[in-house]
């Protein structure tokens, strides 16, 4: 048995689990990454339009501060998020974006004087500070108050993670390449690392760690058409739900993007729209103002992907081999913009579509993009359920996007969370030792080893490509942008039958070493269960809250299900995952759930959000008129972050103190 | 979009296969067929023949969308992504796929990139060496001219797909040489007015044979190039800012 300690592991090379590997090496831990791939082609890389931090530079991002964007983030989540997690993130958004810049990411700058931007159809010219020249400027972005989303072209997620990377290596940080980590070594309380695989080798590797921090992205590739990159299956994610201990929250929660190119799912970036980008229907007419008045194109994600579904259901999409699209249309931007600001989106068009996006509209239709639920953490990023093992990044449920994340707050989320949660993952390795059972260890190794064997030596006849096709089917077809009961309950019962199925997989390829087909079926069996968390999780939510829309259930229900989903398989022969709910106590609430804007106000109102609502109205009026937004935050809803990250930001506002007023015109 | 709706051609590919695992594997191009459907790019057809011909068929795909730069390989004689590469582009509908050259064979169609980068990063350290002083990541940022923030985009723009390194003459002949890859990272450090490090910095790295001075000039590099980088522009401009140091 080959045994590698460390310190500090890591599973996933993108933003997230990098930031984390930094972290620990920065504390002088010994550190090791895994990962599927090589670090700089994860799927961080293809976040294209920004990450939001309330810098506040541009003038449109004037009155920026980290309430506000908390605020945002809040409502976007449709109050299903965790609020001192929101608020933690918000408060350090501007730290990252800045230590970023210091590892040498090229942000947008802001140019001194005049600018033409192109705001609801309309060209319009706005003018930038003299003293903002050369900070780092942002766009606009869905279901934000201001231009918050700081960019480096449409290259945002590929600058970042370059720039990541490069500090990682100028740490000596080691990455191991193409190993997959295929189970954890626990003890039922504790988590001491990983068994992995060399997808090159073949052969087994038990690495045993202090900490084990999951990072291995999101599980869109449970869904047939997915912007994601193909690795995202969910792995990391079943690599938790198989300890029967850790548990997964939010499940449900599967945002659905509203431009991928049709048919093959690449995503065009929110910019588009934040740019000044319309979308159109069949007829040429751009139809979002007619359902969302106020913020049309650029209204929260999962409220433009319904509106578009509604759309293309009364008749008005585009028909097409491919069933019905619309159009995004990004012509009125100009060729100049397109091809600086947009230019990956540009080359997507060329190479995938044979169009000009500067003269010809884009094809796009809602697909899945984002998971929202992942492996339910604590505010440090540790699984309360089994101690450490950490997870951050998009394969968590930190949880600071509750049922919708804003565009803008997953790259965020990455930097952020993996700058917090890394010093966090830290001060745990400090205070703990390396455990090392390795009676234990080589049970989880002979464990995985058999599993191998009986795929390759076994009578099964199961084909991995086909259970996996079918299961991408079911979860399009049954829990996709609308749900309801009696399709959520086939889904469950077709995943199932699935499920039984995968336990006899058979393979054609029998070798050991590099075997795409026994990676498949090591990899389908764990994410049809992901799949099933995701199917029972929605079967079970009789309510709609952001992304998570029941045409059964169509009101938000604050007084039964202001909660967040746990789903756990304590049975590993169970069909079923264990659901339970953790409640979200609204008396702790910063900001009590309210009305987010769109469509007809209907939620039903949790019992105490009148009640905290008066306590809030009275501890500001105690605090008194000479208090300052921090003074008033800290006496609402303290929140902790390690020590080093607590300094103020400081804004241009700060230093512009007469003249902010005279530049917001 | 007519053009990708040609439908029902019978598609032919001629893979080069081999394991090099495996004792008794000798290298050998096995040919596949497969149905062209509309929009179909090599990847989509790789995966197909993968799923319903031969599961052992390996190959890196990540993103599918031209991002990550894991697909190179040669198409056709041409080394360039393989996930956008529509199989229409192929008249007679003869497709004949290599590994990219120059790299380590995984097997098939797959080499270790991964492994070449990392090397080529910490042997040229490539990563922003920061002047001191003024990161407080609390504190306002440093202004920085907007003009330089976006030719800095332009040159990080790069993938490190290899197509650069596996279309380049030189690189060939001398199993020691930067390549272009490397070459424009180090015109990207070098043009940010953050780095610490000078001309002679740069000098010693890559003023010598395995660096700008080694460089044929053939243009490989940019010819292929995924992202249309400016390498010609870029190796010139180091040669004559190495070229000074030595005044």
């Amino acid at each position: 048995m080959k045994l590698i300690y460390t310190d500090s592991l890591v599973v996933g090379a993108g933003l997230a689990g990098l930031r984390v590997a930094i972290a620990s090496k920065e504390r002088g831990l010994d550190t090791v990454v895994l990962s599927l791939i090589p670090a700089k082609r994860s799927h961080s890389a293809a976040a294209q339009g920004g990450m939001q931090a309330s810098l506040g530079n541009t003038v449109k991002g004037m009155g920026d501060d980290e309430d506000v964007h908390f605020q945002d983030t809040v409502k976007g989540s449709d109050w299903g998020c965790d609020q001192d997690v929101a608020r933690m993130f918000a408060h350090c958004a501007p730290k990252a974006v800045r230590e970023l810049a210091n590892w040498g990411v090229p942000w947008t700058r802001i140019t001194k004087g005049p600018r033409q931007v192109v705001v609801n159809a309309e060209k319009v010219t706005i003018e930038e500070a003299e003293e903002a020249h050369g900070l780092i400027n942002a766009r606009d972005f869905g279901g934000t108050k201001k231009w918050r989303t700081c960019y480096t072209a449409d290259g945002t997620g590929h600058s970042l993670l370059y720039a990541v990377d490069n500090k990682a290596i100028s740490m000596d940080i080691p990455v191991h390449e193409r190993m997959e980590a295929l189970s954890l070594i626990h003890d039922g309380k504790r988590c001491h690392g990983v068994v992995a695989r060399c997808l090159i080798t073949g052969e087994l590797i038990a690495y045993v760690a202090k900490s084990t921090t999951i990072a291995t992205g999101g599980y869109g590739r449970i869904y047939e058409v997915s912007t994601n990159a193909i690795i995202c299956e969910g792995v990391g994610q079943a690599l938790a739900l198989e300890t029967g201990v850790a548990k997964l929250g939010n499940m449900e929660a599967v945002q659905f993007h509203p431009t991928a190119i049709v048919p093959v799912g690449i995503l065009t970036t929110e910019g588009c729209r934040g740019d000044g980008g319309l979308l159109r229907d069949k007829d040429g007419h751009r139809f979002m103002p007619d359902y969302e008045p106020e913020k049309k194109e650029l209204a929260s994600r999962d409220v433009v992907s319904r509106r578009m579904t509604e759309h293309m259901r009364k008749g008005k999409g585009v028909d097409s081999p491919y069933g019905p699209h619309l159009w995004l249309d990004i012509t009125l931007l100009g060729r100049k913009h397109v091809e600086t600001n947009l230019r990956e989106v540009k080359e997507i068009c060329e190479n995938f579509l044979g169009i000009d996006p500067a003269k010809d509209w884009i094809p796009v239709r809602p697909t899945q993009h984002y998971s929202m639920g992942g492996i339910r953490t604590d505010a440090t990023g540790q699984s309360p359920h089994l101690k450490g093992l950490f997870s951050v990044g998009e394969a968590a449920c930190w949880d600071m996007h509750g049922f919708n994340r804003l565009g803008g707050n997953s790259l965020a989320e990455t930097v952020v969370g993996g700058m917090i949660i890394g010093k966090y993952v830290a001060d745990f390795c400090e205070q703990n030792t390396l455990e090392i059972d390795t009676n234990l260890v080589e049970s989880f190794v002979a464990k995985l080893q058999t599993e191998i064997d009986q795929l390759i030596d076994g009578e099964g006849t199961e084909n991995p490509f086909e259970l996996k096709q079918q299961m991408q089917r079911i979860m399009m077809d049954y829990v996709g942008i609308f749900r309801n009961g009696p399709e959520l309950e086939k889904a469950v019962s077709e995943l199932q039958d699935l499920l039984k199925r995968a336990n006899a997989l058979g393979l054609k390829c029998k070798k050991r070493h590099a075997n795409p087909e026994l990676v498949e079926a090591l990899r389908v069996k764990r994410m049809l269960k992901v799949a099933l968390t995701v199917a029972a999780g929605a079967a079970a939510r009789t309510e709609s809250r952001g992304a998570h829309a029941r045409e059964d259930f169509p009101q938000r229900n604050d007084k039964d299900w202001l909660n967040r989903t746990l789903s756990s398989w304590p049975d590993a022969n169970s069909l079923s995952p264990q659901l339970e709910y953790e409640q979200l106590d609204v008396m702790k609430m910063e900001l009590p759930p309210g009305y987010r804007g769109y469509g007809i106000d209907n939620a039903i109102a949790h019992p105490d959000t009148e009640k905290r609502e008066q306590q809030i109205a009275d501890i500001i009026s105690q605090l008194g008129p000479d208090a300052d937004r921090h003074q008033k935050q800290a006496a609402l809803m303290p929140f902790d972050v390690p020590e080093s990250l607590k300094p103020k930001n400081e804004r241009l506002s700060d230093t512009l103190n007469s003249g902010a007023g005279e530049i917001a015109k | 979009m007519s053009q990708q709706m040609a439908k029902g051609r019978t598609l032919t590919f001629s893979i080069f296969r081999y394991d090099p695992q495996m004792p008794d594997d000798k290298p050998k191009m096995v040919d596949y067929q497969i149905e062209e459907a509309p929009g179909m790019t090599v990847f989509i057809a790789l995966n197909q023949l993968r799923e319903q011909q031969d599961p052992s068929l390996q190959f890196d795909f990540v993103c599918r969308a031209g991002i990550c730069g894991s697909c190179a390989m040669v198409i056709n004689g041409m080394p360039t992504l393989a996930c956008r590469t529509l199989t229409s582009k192929f008249a007679d509908g003869k497709i004949k796929l290599m590994p990219l050259p120059g790299f380590e064979l995984i097997g098939d169609l797959s080499v270790n990139t991964g492994k070449f980068m990392r090397e080529i990063a910490e042997r040229l350290k490539l990563w922003l060496h920061p002047k001191t002083g003024d990161d407080d990541i609390h504190r306002l940022e440093a202004p920085m001219s907007p003009e330089e923030a976006a030719k800095l985009y332009e040159l990080e723009r790069c993938v490190e797909c290899g197509v650069c390194v596996s279309a380049c003459a030189t690189k060939q002949m001398r199993d020691t040489f930067v390549g272009a890859v490397g070459l424009m990272k180090i015109a990207r450090f070098e043009l940010d007015s953050r780095d610490a490090r000078s001309a002679d910095d740069f000098y010693h790295v890559i003023g010598n044979q395995d660096g700008v001075f080694g460089c044929m000039t053939l243009l490989g590099c940019q010819d292929n190039c995924p992202k249309d980088l400016p390498h010609m522009q870029q190796i010139a401009y180091l040669r004559r800012k190495m070229a000074v140091t030595l005044v």
